[in-house]
């Protein structure tokens, strides 16, 4: 399977897939 | 606000730590964004001017605006006094501004190690300013471009982290 952070774009992509998991976060624990 | 009080260096450590901060992440987007794709467009005969002369500098300035940011970055967080808090992600608080400045922190954090313990010793090896057969420079090429592009992706919310904690 090829390694996604060989792709910028997918790169960019997953940083804002995880800025939404880090937003659940957040509020789940505050 | 009263020069030279415990507010006038808040702010100047604040301003202190988003100059680094832009320092350290405009070169690691610089790479990422700019240099690595551009690499296989450039010419073979002018491709030596990139490891030779624009990488050591260009680290210098990534790995030292790295160390900035930390640093001042700490201070801020002593002087407002909410580094333990922070540390547990705010746990317990029931603040999300405590959360959001903790999980930024650690995210940080973790970059600041991929730079100074992975990125950079690797480079040194890929640069020649530490001896490495080419087996080793092409797997310290490949580890470092790795925890680069690491860095690239855990920047996104750890700038989302650094800039939301007012409106929390």
């Amino acid at each position: 399977m090829k390694n996604p952070l060989d792709s910028l774009g997918q790169t960019v992509t997953l940083g804002f897939v995880l800025t939404l998991i880090v937003i659940g976060l957040i509020h789940v624990i505050a | 606000m009263e020069f030279v009080s415990a507010e006038w260096w808040n702010l100047c450590f604040r301003w202190l730590h988003v100059m680094s901060g832009i320092m350290w992440i405009g070169h690691l987007w610089y790479f990422n964004f700019t240099q690595t794709p551009t690499m296989p467009k450039i010419p073979a005969e002018l491709r030596p001017a990139i490891p030779r002369f624009i990488m050591p500098e260009a680290l210098w300035w990534f790995r030292w605006g790295a160390m900035s940011t930390i640093v001042f970055g700490i201070l801020l967080a002593i002087m407002n006094g909410y580094l333990g808090q922070a540390i547990i992600i705010g746990i317990g608080t029931h603040s999300a501004h405590i959360t959001a400045i903790g999980i930024g922190m650690w995210l940080g954090t973790i970059m600041w190690a991929n730079v100074w313990f992975i990125i950079w010793p690797n480079q040194q090896k890929v640069l020649g300013m530490v001896e490495a057969s080419a087996e080793q420079k092409t797997r310290s090429a490949r580890v470092a471009g790795l925890a680069s592009r690491t860095n690239t992706l855990l920047s996104i919310p750890m700038v989302y982290c650094m800039t939301s904690i007012h409106f929390y």
